[in-house]
């Protein structure tokens, strides 16, 4: 059993309430931070814990924290990015829903660290079940006096709201969410001014994903030097990962970064192994937009070493044989499961929630859908799959925001490690046109 | 003008509304826009009519362009009437994986409509959307605020039957 350090006390009774939380340690590392640290102390334990971005990215919190324009008298903002919205991906409703405090006190820390004195939880429409809990945990701490004025005697004052979305992927790209915020269609903007110079209302600002903002709890609980003990290299401490697709145990496991992937598959404190006795197709490691790997370069790197769930294992190898560990969303494919539908259903999505600014992501996605959806239903034609291979070649790296590159990849790698599942559609189009179609193994030797 | 009477949200959500907007920095009530458009919604049977966006623009005083441009970019705005009952099937991958599209066509069958229907009755719009979030509780949807996970054929039945008994 690895050690847990955001849902350790998951199933203990009322930890959604604040009584509940407090009675499990909550709330010790707003005492501590507010009454015996400085701001900058606290960044100072982010740093050393080498905590990266958890909403995909990766980006070292700490560091990014450090960029945060403290030479204006302008307000600051700390933003909480609660979009998520990466297909593949649901491991902040479940902290949300279920220790709605974990977060208000990673909050209340972090925004003492900035020198906020308001600040937001931006969350997904579609979560305004959650938002009413946070909204009802918010209510709980300014009665214990956590927030509002002169939190606990310091002189530290901190307002917290949470702000709803409406529907739009494109609001977990943190420009995206700050235009939202202040009431406008989520377009990115261009960067620089990053948002850290010019953000929310021109101000400066932090925009931290859920999991990041909770694990600054137990950092500054226990120490940064203790979160970095935890894992392996630059892959520092706990990761929360959403299992799903044909598994046998769905769900959200917090894992020690390191865990290999084999492990993470076949063990029954994970996912338990593949559903219905059958065999493993390919994996998608991180949410959606990361490249699906099939099952021979998925459990070993290019040394024959075993492939583990960090940042840099999962992304060994570059694109030709690796992927990436993204948001944590791990969506697993049996080997019945069909590569092309399910392009066809990414490129779909992407289509759907590109927000139209740049031409090559606003046009290509769709046409990409497109092409998807002909070769999928058995009207593709063999040059279809070139064609797709030129469209997302000339999205990729050519948009304002990373929804482009999100939109290529999945093409890209289902095209570059699964071509014969697409040759065969083109090839046997009367065997595609049940949407229940399974791929079957042996066909693979006709095609090629 | 005389349907504008109608347009006018109750005295509880103007509440709310005076709450959200409480939330921002006194000249930025424009960012309450998405949380009262929500409200407003709510209040106006389901969805968005210019008249409705035209209220809420006066409300915040901006223009009403600037809460046209919001409302149809935001998928969770509907810009045109629904049924009483409006039911959201994740159709994106994971969910795909575990059954989505049987549970859409199930759907159709029951309730005798295509996807962006509604029925004749007015009780159930269709709509399939992109990823909610449930991808371990596959195939789910969603309906206001409840997320109803793991659906069966039966499970359907008896929310549908659910709904029908509350809605009518």
């Amino acid at each position: 059993m690895g050690r847990k350090l955001l849902l350790e006390n998951l199933d203990k009774p009322e930890i959604n309430t604040i009584d509940g939380y407090i009675k499990y340690g909550g709330y010790r590392a707003l005492e501590k931070a507010l009454k015996s640290m400085t701001p900058d102390e606290v960044t100072e334990e982010v740093k050393k814990s080498g905590l990266r971005g958890r909403g995909g990215a990766g980006f070292p919190t700490g560091m990014k924290w450090s960029f945060l324009d403290k030479s204006t008298d302008k307000p600051r903002y700390l933003l909480c990015n609660a979009d998520e919205s990466e297909p593949g991906t649901f491991k902040d409703r479940l902290l949300m829903e279920k220790i709605p405090h974990l977060l208000v006190e990673g909050m209340i820390v972090s925004s003492y660290a900035l020198g906020c004195r308001t600040s937001y939880i931006y969350i997904r429409g579609e979560y305004m079940f959650i938002l009413r809990i946070l909204e009802k945990a918010i209510a709980e701490a300014y009665a214990k006096g956590y927030l509002g004025q002169n939190i606990l005697g310091t002189g530290y004052s901190l307002d917290l709201h949470v702000h709803p979305g409406a529907g739009a992927y494109i609001c977990g790209e943190e420009t995206a969410l700050i235009e939202s915020l202040e009431g406008k269609r989520g377009n990115p903007r261009i960067k620089p001014p990053f948002p850290a110079i010019a953000g929310l209302y021109n101000c400066p600002t932090i925009v931290n994903n859920v999991e990041s903002i909770a694990a600054v709890v137990p950092i500054v609980n226990n120490g940064g030097e203790d979160y970095a003990k935890i894992g392996i290299g630059k892959s520092t401490g706990t990761k929360l990962i959403s299992a799903s697709g044909n598994i046998n145990k769905p769900g959200v496991y917090e894992i020690e970064l390191g865990v290999s992937v084999e492990e993470f598959i076949y063990s029954d404190e994970y996912c338990g192994g593949i559903a219905n006795g059958l065999d493993i197709k390919a994996c998608v490691p991180g949410g959606s937009s990361v490249p699906i790997l099939p099952k021979d370069l998925l459990f070993k790197q290019s040394d024959g070493s075993p492939r583990l769930m960090t940042y840099e294992s999962l992304s060994e190898g570059g694109f030709a044989t690796g992927s990436m560990l993204g948001s944590g969303g791990f969506i697993v494919f049996d080997e019945k499961a069909c590569i092309v539908r399910n392009t066809w259903n990414f490129a779909r999505f992407y289509h759907h929630e590109s927000c139209g600014q740049c031409s090559p992501c606003r046009e290509g996605t769709g046409w990409m859908e497109r092409v998807l959806h002909n070769i999928e239903y058995g009207h593709g034609k063999m040059e279809d799959i070139d064609l797709l291979w030129d469209i997302q070649r000339k999205i990729e790296g050519n948009t304002i925001c990373p929804l482009g590159d999100a939109a290529a990849w999945p093409v890209a790698a289902a095209i570059r490690h699964f071509r014969h599942e697409f040759e065969y559609h083109v090839k046997y189009p009367h065997r595609v046109f049940d949407a229940d179609h399974v791929y079957q193994p042996e066909m693979k030797m006709q095609t090629v | 003008m005389t349907e504008a009477k109608h347009i006018e949200l109750s005295p509880e959500a103007m509440m709310e509304v005076g709450r959200i907007i409480s939330h921002y920095p006194a000249d930025k009530q424009k960012s309450a826009l998405l949380p009262v458009l929500h409200i407003a919604q709510k209040e106006f049977g389901g969805w968005l009519s210019s008249e409705s966006m035209d209220y809420v623009a006066r409300l915040l005083h901006i223009h009403p362009i600037e809460v046209y441009e919001v409302a149809t970019f935001y998928s969770m705005f509907n810009t045109k009437p629904v049924g009483k009952v409006l039911i959201e099937v994740c159709q994106t991958g994971p969910c795909c994986l575990n059954g989505a599209e049987k549970i859409v066509s199930y759907l159709e069958k029951k309730l005798q409509i295509k996807v962006g229907e509604t029925t004749r009755d007015g009780m159930f719009t269709l709509k399939t959307v992109e990823c909610l979030g449930a991808c371990g509780y596959a195939p789910m949807f969603q309906i206001g605020e409840t997320f109803y996970e793991h659906l069966t054929e039966e499970k359907v039945d008896n929310i549908l039957l659910e709904m029908r008994n509350k809605n009518s």
